[in-house]
């Protein structure tokens, strides 16, 4: 359901939108020195290459444009910033999770020039010119990429925390050299902790797909 | 994490000239190479590693793999481990290199970490990674807490009383069972070191873990030419099933004519405080039938010098069986 649907009789939030109203006015009540960039009223995500604007002034940082989702977006950043900090605090895009911070669990899982990386152990500084995609690029809730719908239909995940980087794992995958059955898939996909334990119905999406596909 | 300059020098003179100002070697250093930033981001937001300088080398012409006039392979320092790993000729002539890559980490870390960055990757050791603790490799003269501590995925190879970690890379044990080289470009010019004189024994220095100096990068790893026929394998024991360091392992690279054993080939991972080869079971294995005593007393030879921490007795057993069971499985393929 759309926020926009004229069909829709009761609005609807989501709940990043929520997070980010509330959040904000918290921020502002701290009188926080630090402004995180999608603060701002309109999503940055919406305005090609406008996003220099939008990012807070910090001490000691650095243009940079990042290329993700097809998208260009000039940013000011420190230096220690990480991909995945980037991708969730300067860019607004929260899909990609934070989960260990320690290349130890998989839920920061992006991927760059088609090919999946942990975001947390990378520093955005790097990626310029490269082609970073995120849950974001993968597909829409309309239209969602065969692998996010095979997760539906095959209720890969109970808490959904881990599920972007098990889904952005996933689609890499498709194209890795892995052999046709389970274990092979499990092997693959074992950077891709799930606490919940959805893992049976992890293998069973990722076997959906390549056996569609 | 500290804050540190980020610098993407234009070619490899100007990064070596720029990490030449470092005042000590590369790991721990203040002017410090970026590969693929896997375990130097990771200790860096520990606060382990503190470089006031990162040099990204990822844009550096070192990213092919080409073949050498002797059939042997040259390996760019900033390959990613998977592209070696799925290379047709790794899979073909060298697959005990691919299999010990493909059994490391996982396919995310593969994809992001680099061949030279693999050599200089660092321990695991809980006291290392915490900086709250004494360290001798971290903080030489602190001590060493592991030796009376919890020790029991750390080293019974090649330790000293100022530290027993271990070295945690799969891919270097199968490059040291491949004789691997590594080319090296410094400040005084262009020198090969043989893979097992890269690593040192922590010794008196444990925060010395290479011959690398100031400015020193990796530049490639060269493979010898493979021996036609020889049967490669790695096999790796750990607590859980994958993405896991090594508890053991071993890199096997064996020949056998007429069922007699004509070359080997051995390394030892998850139990050295460097890469382990083991000449002398290699020496135990020529000449003979290859069969289960042999392969035995191969593993009895090669853990002969162990020495246990107070709660890793179970690796030397857990080593042998591990080489056996490698000899065994490698000689039956």
């Amino acid at each position: 359901m759309s926020e926009d649907d004229p069909q829709s009789c009761l609005p609807d939030p989501t709940r990043r939108k929520f997070l980010v109203t509330t959040g904000s006015s918290v921020a502002a009540s701290l009188a926080a020195s630090y402004v995180p960039a999608f603060a701002n009223s309109t999503e940055p995500t919406n305005d090609s290459a406008s996003d220099v604007a939008t990012t807070p002034y910090i001490e000691g940082a650095i243009p940079i444009t990042l290329r993700i989702n097809g998208k260009d977006h000039a940013l000011r950043i420190d230096p220690r910033t990480t991909l995945l900090d980037c991708i969730r605090e300067t860019v607004a895009l929260t899909g990609t999770k934070k989960g260990c911070d320690h290349g130890q669990c998989g839920a920061c899982t992006v991927h760059v020039n088609g090919k999946r990386v942990l975001s947390c152990l990378n520093l955005a500084l790097m990626h310029d010119g490269n082609e970073i995609t995120t849950i974001e690029g993968l597909g829409t809730p309309e239209s969602m990429h065969p692998m996010q719908a095979a997760f539906v239909a095959c209720d890969g995940y109970q808490c959904g925390y881990c599920t972007s980087g098990q889904i952005m794992s996933a689609v890499a995958l498709l194209k890795e050299p892995c052999g046709p059955d389970d274990a092979a898939v499990k092997e693959l996909m074992s950077g891709n902790i799930c606490r919940c334990g959805a893992y049976a119905n992890i293998v069973a999406a990722i076997q959906q797909v390549r056996k569609g596909a | 994490m500290h804050t540190f300059e980020f610098i993407r020098p234009a070619d490899t003179t100007t990064a070596i000239t720029t990490a030449a100002q470092s005042k000590t070697a590369q790991q721990g250093a203040d002017v410090r190479f970026m590969g693929g930033g896997t375990t130097l981001i990771d200790l860096m937001k520990l606060n382990v590693e503190t470089p006031a300088r990162i040099l990204d080398i990822n844009r550096l012409p070192l990213n092919k793999i080409e073949d050498t006039s002797d059939n042997g392979l040259r390996i760019g320092a900033t390959v990613r481990n998977s592209d070696l790993a799925y290379h047709p000729r790794v899979q073909r002539d060298y697959s005990v290199l691919t299999q010990a890559i493909l059994q490391g980490a996982s396919a995310q870390i593969r994809n992001m970490a680099t061949v030279g960055g693999n050599l200089l990757q660092r321990t695991r050791c809980v006291y290392f990674r915490d900086i709250a603790m004494p360290c001798n490799k971290r903080e030489p003269g602190t001590g060493c807490p592991a030796i009376t501590g919890h020790n029991r995925t750390l080293a019974i190879l090649g330790t000293s009383e100022k530290c027993v970690a271990t070295n945690p890379s799969d891919m270097c044990i199968a490059l040291a069972a491949l004789e691997a080289t590594v080319q090296i470009q410094g400040t005084k010019g262009n020198r090969t070191v043989a893979f097992g004189e890269f690593h040192l024994l922590p010794g008196s220095t444990p925060h010395r873990e290479t011959v690398l100096e100031p400015g020193d990068l990796i530049t490639h790893i060269t493979l010898p030419p493979p021996t036609s026929g020889s049967k490669h394998l790695y096999l790796k024991l750990r607590d859980r099933a994958s993405y896991e360091f090594a508890l053991a392992s071993a890199a096997v690279v064996l020949s056998i004519s007429n069922g007699k054993i004509s070359r080997a080939r051995l390394a030892l991972g998850g139990v050295g405080t460097k890469p382990w080869r083991v000449p002398e079971a290699e020496a135990a294995l020529v000449g003979k039938s290859a069969n289960d005593a042999t392969f035995r007393q191969a593993a009895e030879a090669a853990l002969q010098g162990a020495k246990p921490q107070s709660e890793n007795r179970f690796k030397i057993e857990l080593a042998k069986r591990c080489l056996t069971h490698a000899l065994r499985t490698a000689a039956a393929s």
